[in-house]
C-alpha cells in the first residue's frame, strides 16, 4: 500500500514538474523582408526620365544652397 | 549618392515652427498627424534650446525590426519608407521609435481603429508611381523625385534644419560650428546641450599684436 502511494506521489510530482523546464526568454530576432509593391527610384520617370546623373546634380545643387557661407562669399 | 539625413542645429533653431507648417502644407496632412514637430528644452528659461524632430531615417531602424507585416523598406538613398497597403495600424512602430515619428490619423484609439501609420517620408513618397495621385493621397508629395530636398529644410529661415546627403550636410554643419569661434568639443554644442555654460578660451587672432 505504502509502496503504491509512494509510486503514485512520485509520478504525480514528476508529471506536475515536467512543464517547468528552463527555456530562453529572449526572442530570436529575424529581420523581416519587405514583400510589398516595389517603389520606383527617384530618377525614374518624371522630369529626369532615368537620368540619374542629372538627378544627383540637381539634388547636390540644392544641398549646397543650404550653406549660406557659400552663397554670400 | 550617400545616405539622406536630417541634421538640426540647436544653436540656430528659433522655434518658429516653419518646418512643421511647411510639412503639413506640402503633404496636406490631416488634423492630428504631425510628421514633424519642434521640441524645446527648458522652455521659457533664458538659454532655452529647440530642435526640430521627425523620422530620422535610422540606419538600423527599430520600426522596421518590429513591424509584424514587414511593411517598411529602405530606399537606395537610405530613406525609410513604408507601404500603407500592408500596414495594419498595430502601433508597434510607434512604441519602438525613439523619436515618436509614427503618427496615426485616429489618434490613440484601440487596435484596428487607429488607421494606417503615417510618418515623414523625407518627401520621397512611397511605393506608388512617382508623382502620381495615388502616391500623393497616401504618402504626400514626392519632392525628391523632382530633384528637390524636403520642404521642411528648404523652408527653414535660419537654416537650422539641414537635409540631404549626410557627408554634405555634416560638412556644412562642421564649417558653421568652427566659425562660431568656440574651440574643441564646445564647437559642436555638446557642452551647450549636456553641460553647464562655459566660456571658451579666446582664440588669438592671426597677426594681432
Amino acid at each position: 500500500m505504502k509502496k503504491a502511494l509512494f509510486l503514485a506521489l512520485t509520478v504525480t510530482v514528476g508529471l506536475s514538474l515536467s512543464a517547468c523546464g528552463e527555456y530562453s526568454q529572449v526572442a530570436s530576432y529575424k529581420p523581416g523582408n519587405y514583400q510589398g509593391k516595389s517603389d520606383t527610384r527617384p530618377w525614374e520617370g518624371g522630369q529626369f526620365a532615368g537620368n540619374k546623373q542629372a538627378w544627383e546634380a540637381a539634388l547636390n545643387s540644392r544641398n549646397q544652397t543650404q550653406n549660406e557661407y557659400k552663397r554670400t562669399h | 549618392m550617400a545616405r539622406m539625413k536630417f541634421l538640426c542645429d540647436a544653436e540656430r533653431c528659433i522655434e518658429c515652427n516653419g518646418c512643421v507648417t511647411a510639412c503639413k502644407n506640402e503633404h496636406e496632412l490631416p488634423w492630428g498627424v504631425n510628421r514633424r514637430r519642434v521640441v524645446t528644452i527648458n522652455d521659457g528659461v533664458p538659454g532655452e534650446k529647440s530642435i526640430s524632430v521627425s523620422c530620422m531615417h535610422c540606419s538600423d531602424a527599430p520600426c522596421m525590426a518590429v513591424c509584424p507585416t514587414d511593411c517598411f523598406y529602405k530606399t537606395e538613398e537610405g530613406v525609410v519608407l513604408h507601404n500603407k497597403d500592408a500596414c495594419i495600424g498595430c502601433g508597434y512602430c510607434f512604441f519602438a521609435c525613439p523619436f515618436g515619428a509614427p503618427q496615426f490619423p485616429n489618434g490613440p484609439a484601440a487596435f484596428g481603429t487607429r488607421g494606417k501609420m503615417d510618418k515623414c517620408t523625407f518627401c520621397a513618397g512611397g511605393p506608388e508611381e512617382n508623382g502620381s495621385k495615388a502616391e500623393y493621397e497616401k504618402y504626400g508629395s514626392n519632392r525628391i523625385s523632382e530633384g528637390k530636398l524636403p520642404a521642411c529644410a528648404e523652408m527653414c529661415a535660419t537654416k537650422a534644419l539641414l537635409a540631404g546627403d549626410a557627408p554634405v550636410i555634416s560638412d556644412i554643419f562642421r564649417d558653421r560650428a568652427l566659425r562660431r569661434g568656440k574651440a574643441g568639443d564646445a564647437a559642436w554644442g555638446w557642452t551647450t546641450a549636456y553641460g553647464k555654460p562655459e566660456q571658451a578660451a579666446p582664440v588669438a587672432k592671426e597677426g594681432a599684436k
